[in-house]
């Protein structure tokens, strides 16, 4: 034993013994493994989250000095100091941070007065910057050598060119909205307009022109027409490429002097340095995106391969867990030893994983899986452990190695790369051997348990643990649905590999869940809600404005609320108003005024911040003393920036900020106060024009009280008007969406999917079938053609595709038409049951008649009066009868050559259907003629029928010996007819047809309009379908018919005492009246000829077996010329067809055979009472396989080219693989149904069910659907199903039979 | 890494302004466009002058197959360019689009069509030498396969090298390691070894008489790691191409 054997050995043993360990434990593995997990993830708390976003690092203002380029030593104690902080910052950027308001503010004053004086002072501030220049030894320093000079915009943004400095210093202020020209300003009619033209409309995150050049979030700039605080702020915006101390300080000192701010208590102490991260952009997004993509293509490819387990999809999941999570360990546990990732995780990561890999994970299920099923699930787990430890530990060593030599590429990044990798690895074999295996052995009972139940039973062997399954089973299940019928468990195996239709699963994934739906509903919702919300005539203006209309500010006031007269002064806005437009100039007249005012109510300045309330008369007439706050929200008002303003301002100069730092100094704080006059004065007139109207109109009314209501109302409609404005536009779109689901819902569920609203109650009386993927295709209602008659249940069903026989268990037979669903004959007419003694009186009586003709006309005579007399009680049946008599022909001379003649074009099989010369047309004329219905075709008619044809049959000697001519068939024929003849000499009379109806029918075959009829009482009778007329029979056996086979012209009946008759059915055309008459028939020869048209039918038992069985004959099947005979004694007997001899016996079964199938390739299935399903090559009697299929009889048996379908007396349909002999997978019946299956087409199988038939697609037990028979509710199991050639189908349900086409399938057939 | 960041920076204004876009940085892109697609278009040249690809199957398989593989092939270039391009790329989507479409819009194509004839020269001569392909046959493999290129391309475009030597021999370290993890044949190996000596011909050529050129070249005219771009692109898509010569009913099934 080598080395390598040795390890191997020891490698193998060790994971047999672990695999043993995660099987036997599972639950407390896998929370081991989760808390190693979340233990190993823990220092992943601590690491940024991924992004883009900007980190900063602050540095006092005093000793500042640029970090030098090399990332010099010179801060080298500053150990926090970041490795980026090295070098020039790109820009410093220095804020000049303005507040301004109106002060004292006057009551009359418009909602632009807060903005538009405050906004004239930016032009004179932005002036006072420019110009400033520091004097000192070293020369006269300005603006323009210290700022960032800026050149061209990028020509993407031409829209900007205006607004944006180019060539030249980097100074943005609101200014640059107007060009920095206070003339512009001045001119400007509509300043917020202005300022939001540039706005975006949709969402946007990154900085919009306004946030630009106010220089912080537009919310807080105060410019618009709600600002209840009334005070405006902005920023003058410097870039500076290089740090001067003394020329900021110069600056700063000059701003404060020039414009203090005396309660100003900003601290100035820090500079701020951001330093950007890579940025994303559209090029670097599609690689990456396509790395996730393919990252996705190989878990998915790799996923796809797990099968044979019980859930995939959970299976895969962990997969995917274990890897991830391996990866999160390995990043975790790099971070815990101190080092950090560098790399940008989003890019590595799908590398790792592919490099990681799934393939161990596959390995690892496909070989647990391939472990022999009848183990136990611990040593399956571990011997599947034990026999891929050694390819694991080989493969996990090459890709160690690998990536070890990756690590020394001392390229840093590829060997942080291979780091994770190596720790990933090894993290991922870890949770490969803990969590995935005790999941995959989790996985495996679970698959055991259900296969359990589904195993089957022959293996004698039952072990105990298996019904135990079974309850466990069904305890798992009872909640989804308690009575599961229909349930489809497919056996794993590799058919199932070749489903195809994969794309009408997604769809009808889709359907079920409907996933899309959901999905678009609420993205719809949200997207709706977002624009909603964000819309400028939408949610958000509107509640701002309903907040500010409480305020006084919102111009159109409250209604004037009941406030205590003495405290508050009263507005007279009809004075005010009046004197507001006069001149503006006149401000001590207006406080004057206001002063007045004191004495009234004013609504609108209860709301008021610093209102009068309880102040004095003083303060009330200088309107409110607005103060300028500066707190510590002010002090670094650029954080609340979006983090993309700074890339995307410098981004219009195409500057990347992109793993640079920009600095940001402490803000420069500017106070403006600015007078009422001065406000008045910039004030445009057309502001005044606008906001005129409301107020003019207003004023011209003398009722005070009525005005504010009034403008209240105007703007209250005009916001209703966007209010309803929206709400239409809402209501449009989601008619419109709901259109669009509309719309999808039809092309997901192309069926009628939900529509009947019977499928509801169905769902509850019973489940609806399902296949394995509990997908229910639409329950189909059909109404079929119900064939009611029989009073008893129905016991017997035989079809030649035309017509279909039907015996109930009182021996009744009914022909009916399988297009139609007419019932045609009825055998035999139950209130004819007496008549048959009359005919037979008739029958002896015509025996002696001397004369044919008047035998004949005797006979009717006869007939009719033997009816009538004995059966007064029933006039219908006769006296309804025509007088034949006219269509007796005497002249037999002429008569015959015309049968003759048409004898010689009858084949064989339609010799019935073209008798050349038909009595019954004949009759039917006559009985048109006569007015009665024809289908009254009761059987005492065909006796004197039979009688005339016998006649001219006799009448005609000459046709027998002149018939020589005709073929091989008619020289059979004629020989037949000689035996007939013969026979005729021992022959009895016409048999007593209808005399026993104490025995039942048990086994009926069709075929041309011929019904064999096997009687328990082992009687033949071979019957005449369209005319229910008894054309022959025989009953030589006392021992019941227990089956038939009526092929071609041969009739073999198995009795219950275990012999085969085998009977041959020959016709003829005429018979010679010598021999006729010499046939006075009172022999006991077996066959009796029986005529209906000119044809003889003569049943002749040609052979017996006596005792081809010890025990009772249950099965009987005939094809390529050969028989099969299953009986109780177990054997099957193989005879040819021609000569009935018996070829092999086939043993095998340890029960009683109760089904047999062969077809024209000779192979032959047999299922046994064991179970056991046997298939036997009939060319050499050998078996070919042999399968347990049933816990209990196999009721029927069928096959198709590929497959074997048997079903059972557990009420579970197996379909097997006809040349191999493996399962394919069983359905699950309802009780009662077991047997009833047929297969349509070769991969078209039908079941019952309660009420309802299922088709299945054979090949993938995909259920295709479930139709159901009518509305009845109280709906029999089917207990029959019998094909027909036409797609259609016939349920047996109870004394009724159900006829059902089936279009809907036929499409699916081709 | 394809080229130099500060070299290209520097010069961004007037050194390589170019006659198609304004902006200097526009140019660039440009160049950095043309530097990355010659290494998926010429492994089409490289294969096309190598012999045409004989039909093995049916006309209607193949042309599948190859109209997959010009998908694929197309797509790949268009994405690998786009990695190549990177840092400062403007913030305007169409801007981006636009120059992507206008400079190279010859690559796409040409690599598509590269892509076909490899992919279908491989299974060609995988049965011509008798020796068919049975090393990982399965799509989870060729996606792996693929990601490993695409990460080779990754790693040439974003990480720093100590210089060009450093890069191009731990660009052909990894591409031996993708041929010997996902091929392991000799056919391969021979394949892509004569692809990367074509390819890399074709594009000194090229460079020669001044189609594009490189920010700087090592190799004569060209970088000197694009042999082993190539070579890996070859064995990719040839991995690409068996799997699709296989069919796709070959199921799993047969364990």
């Amino acid at each position: 034993m080598t080395l390598t054997e040795k390890l191997r050995e020891r490698i193998s043993r060790a994971f047999y013994n672990h695999g043993l360990l995660c099987a036997s434990y599972p639950i407390p593995i896998i929370l081991f493994t989760g808390l190693c997990i979340l233990a190993c993830c823990y220092p992943l708390l601590k690491l940024p989250l991924p992004g883009t976003g900007p980190v900063e690092y602050s540095t006092s203002v005093k000793d500042y000095s640029p970090p030098s380029p090399d990332g010099g030593l010179q801060h080298g104690d500053l150990s926090e100091r970041p490795d980026w902080y090295v070098g020039a910052p790109v820009a410093y950027i220095q804020q000049i941070l303005v507040k301004a308001t109106v002060s004292p503010w006057q009551k009359n004053f418009l909602a632009v007065d807060v903005f538009r004086s405050p906004l004239s002072r930016v032009f004179q501030l932005v002036e006072e910057i420019r110009n400033h220049a520091l004097r000192d030894s070293s020369g006269v320093r300005s603006l323009e050598e210290v700022c960032l000079q800026v050149t061209d915009l990028l020509p993407g943004l031409k829209k900007l060119r205006n607004l944006l400095p180019e060539h030249g210093c980097l100074l943005l202020s609101p200014g640059n909205f107007w060009q920095n020209d206070r003339e512009r300003f001045n001119a400007d009619p509509d300043i917020i307009k202005t300022i939001h033209q540039h706005e975006p409309k949709t969402l946007q995150t990154s900085a919009t022109l306004k946030d630009l050049l106010f220089g912080l979030p537009g919310r807080y700039s105060g410019v618009n027409l709600y600002n209840r605080k009334r005070v405006v702020s902005y920023t003058v915006t410097l870039g500076l490429h290089r740090y001067d101390a003394r020329f900021l300080s110069s600056l700063r000192a000059r701003l404060k002097l020039l414009h203090p701010s005396p309660n100003c208590t900003l601290r100035e102490e820090n500079i701020i340095h951001v330093h950007f991260k890579e940025e994303i952009g559209i090029a670097e997004l599609i690689p990456l995106v396509t790395t996730y993509i393919i990252l996705f293509a190989y878990i998915y490819f790799s996923t796809r391969k797990i099968d044979m387990v019980k859930s995939k999809w959970g299976l895969a999941l962990a997969a995917v867990v274990t890897v991830l999570s391996s990866l999160l360990m390995s990043v975790g546990l790099c971070t815990l030893f101190g080092l950090t990732p560098t790399l940008n995780g989003g890019e590595i990561f799908p590398y790792l994983v592919v490099v990681i890999g799934l393939e161990n994970v596959l390995v690892l299920t496909k070989s647990v899986v391939s472990t022999p099923v009848d183990l136990e699930v611990k040593l399956r787990i571990a011997q599947g452990l034990s026999n891929e430890s050694w390819s694991i530990m080989k493969n996990m060593a090459t890709e160690l190695g690998i990536i070890l030599i990756g690590y020394f590429t001392l390229v840093p990044a590829i060997q942080e790369f291979c780091l994770f990798a190596v720790v990933g690895l090894v993290s991922d074999f870890f949770l490969q051997m803990f969590f995935f295996t005790t999941v995959l052995s989790i996985d495996i009972r679970r698959m055991e348990l259900a296969d359990l139940n589904k195993r089957l039973p022959a293996e004698a062997c039952l072990p105990p643990a298996k019904p135990t399954g079974r309850s466990q089973r069904y305890e798992r299940q009872p909640a989804l649905r308690p009575a599961t019928p229909h349930t489809i468990t497919l056996q794993p195996s590799s058919f199932r590999n070749l489903r195809l239709p994969k794309r009408l699963r997604v769809i009808y994934f889709f359907a079920r869940t409907r996933l899309a739906q959901r999905l678009i509903m609420a993205g719809t919702v949200i997207w709706i809600g977002i624009l909603v919300y964000t819309d400028p005539a939408g949610l958000r203006t509107y509640l701002t404005s309903q907040v500010t209309e409480q305020s006084p500010l919102g111009e159109a006031g409250l209604p004037p609320l009941p406030v205590p007269g003495g405290v508050l002064p009263a507005g007279d806005p009809k004075i005010d108003l009046s004197v507001f437009p006069s001149d503006p100039v006149q401000l001590s007249e207006n406080q004057t005024q206001q002063r007045e005012q004191k004495s009234g109510m004013d609504p609108r300045s209860q709301g008021w911040p610093r209102g009068p309330e309880g102040k004095g008369n003083g303060q009330t007439e200088l309107g409110t003393e607005a103060e300028v706050t500066w707190g510590a929200e002010d002090e670094e008002i650029w954080r609340k920036l979006s983090f993309r303003h700074w890339p995307s301002l410098f981004s219009y100069y195409n500057i990347t900020l992109a793993k640079r730092y920009i600095s940001i100094l402490p803000a420069i704080p500017v106070t403006f106060y600015l007078n009422p006059q001065e406000a008045l004065e910039v004030r445009h007139p057309q502001e005044v024009n606008r906001y005129h109207p409301f107020l003019a109109s207003s004023a011209a009314r003398l009722d005070a009280e009525v005005q504010p209501d009034q403008t209240s109302s105007k703007l209250q409609s005009h916001r209703d008007v966007t209010l309803y404005k929206v709400a239409a536009l809402g209501l449009a779109s989601g008619i419109i969406l709901v259109l669009l689901l509309f719309c999808l819902y039809k092309v997901f569920c192309p069926k009628n999917y939900g529509q009947n609203g019977l499928s509801h109650s169905r769902r509850k009386r019973g489940d609806l079938p399902c296949d394995d993927y509990g997908y229910s295709p639409p329950e189909t209602e059909i109404v079929p053609l119900v064939l009611r008659g029989h009073l008893m249940d129905i016991e017997c069903l035989a079809s030649d595709g035309m017509l279909l026989v039907s015996c109930c268990l009182v021996g009744q037979i009914r022909v009916w038409d399988a297009q139609t669903g007419d019932c045609l004959t009825v055998i035999p007419k139950p209130r004819l049951r007496r008549d048959s003694s009359g005919i037979f009186d008739y029958q002896e009586s015509w025996d002696h008649s001397p004369d044919t003709k008047n035998g004949l006309e005797d006979s009717f005579e006869s007939n009719h009066q033997l009816k009538r007399t004995l059966n007064p009680p029933q006039p219908p049946l006769f006296c309804d009868q025509p007088d034949l008599t006219s269509l007796i022909d005497t002249n037999f001379s002429e008569r015959v050559k015309v049968p003759e003649s048409e004898t010689r074009l009858r084949s064989v099989a339609n010799r019935q259907k073209e008798t050349g010369y038909d009595f019954s047309s004949l009759v039917g004329k006559v009985y048109q003629e006569h007015g009665t219905s024809n289908s009254m075709t009761f059987s005492g008619f065909s006796a004197p029928h039979g009688q005339a044809a016998f006649c001219v049959g006799s009448g005609s000697p000459r046709s027998r010996s002149c018939g020589t001519e005709e073929g091989i068939c008619g020289n059979r024929r004629r020989s037949l007819g000689d035996e007939t003849f013969m026979g005729f000499d021992k022959a009895s009379s016409l048999p007593s047809w209808g005399g026993d109806l104490e025995s039942s029918v048990w086994s009926l075959e069709l075929q041309g309009n011929l019904i064999v009829a096997g009687r328990s009482n082992g009687k033949l009778e071979v019957w005449d379908a369209i005319e229910g007329t008894l054309r022959s029979s025989n009953d030589e056996g006392q021992s019941g018919i227990t089956a038939l086979v009526f092929l071609n012209n041969r009739i073999v009946a198995a009795r219950l005492n275990g012999s085969l008759d085998f009977f041959s059915l020959e016709t003829h055309t005429s018979l010679n009246p010598l021999q006729f008459r010499g046939t006075p028939g009172r022999s006991s020869v077996p066959s009796s000829p029986v005529v209906s048209s000119l044809d003889i039918i003569v049943c002749q038992l040609t052979h017996t077996v006596s005792c081809a069985h010890q025990k009772p004959i249950t099965a009987l099947k005939a094809a390529a010329g050969r028989l099969v005979t299953g009986s109780q004694d177990h054997t099957l007997r193989v005879f040819r067809l021609e000569d009935s001899c018996c070829l092999f016996t086939l043993q095998g079964h340890s029960g009683a055979i109760t089904a047999v199938y062969m077809d024209q390739t000779m192979v032959l299935a047999s299922g046994g009472q064991d179970g056991a399903i046997c298939l036997w090559d009939v060319l050499t009697g050998s078996k070919v396989s042999h399968m347990y299929a049933h816990r209990g009889d196999v009721t029927s048996l069928t096959c198709t080219t590929s497959c074997v379908i048997s079903s059972g007396l557990d009420d579970v349909i197996s379909i097997w693989d006809r040349s191999s002999g493996v399962k394919l997978y069983s359905i699950q019946q309802e009780m009662g149904c077991g047997a009833s299956l047929g297969v349509i087409s070769d991969n078209l199988l039908v079941t019952g069910g309660q009420g309802c038939v299922s088709f299945w697609d054979i090949g993938y037990g995909d259920l295709l659907q479930t139709v159901y028979l009518g509305k009845s509710n109280e709906s029999q199991p089917a207990r029959q199903i019998l094909v027909l050639e036409n797609a259609a189908i016939v349920c047996n349900f109870g004394s009724e039979l159900s006829l059902v086409y089936v279009p809907s399938v036929l499409e699916k057939l081709d | 890494m394809p080229r130099l960041e500060p070299s290209a920076w520097s010069c961004s204004g007037a050194a390589r302004g170019r006659s198609k876009t304004q902006l200097a940085s526009k140019a660039d892109e440009m160049l950095g466009n043309s530097v990355s697609s010659p290494s998926l278009t010429l492994v089409g040249h490289g294969a096309r002058t190598s012999s045409p690809s004989s039909t093995l199957n049916g006309s209607q398989h193949l042309v599948q197959r190859s109209v997959v593989l010009f998908v694929v092939g197309a797509f790949m270039a268009l994405v690998l360019n786009m990695l190549q391009i990177q840092r400062n790329v403007t913030l305007f989507p169409e801007e981006v689009i636009s120059t992507l479409f206008s400079s190279a819009w010859w690559v796409p194509p040409c690599c598509g069509t590269a892509a076909a004839v490899v992919g279908l020269l491989y299974p060609c001569i995988d049965s011509h030498l008798g020796e068919p392909h049975k090393f990982k046959r399965e799509w989870a493999s060729v996606m792996r396969c693929i990601a490993v290129f695409v990460g080779i391309n990754h790693a040439s475009a974003k990480l720093d090298f100590a210089n060009n030597v450093q890069l191009s021999l731990t660009l052909a370290a990894l591409s031996l390691g993708l041929w010997w993890t996902f091929d392991r044949s000799r056919s391969g190996l021979g394949l892509g070894i004569t692809i990367a000596f074509v390819a890399t011909l074709i594009t000194q050529f090229l460079v020669y008489n001044g189609v594009y050129q490189y920010t700087s070249p090592d190799f004569l005219y060209i970088r000197s790691w694009l042999p082993c771009i190539f070579f890996s692109g070859g064995v990719t898509v040839g991995n690409i191409g068996r799997q699709l010569a296989m069919g796709i009913p070959e199921k799993p099934h047969n364990d």
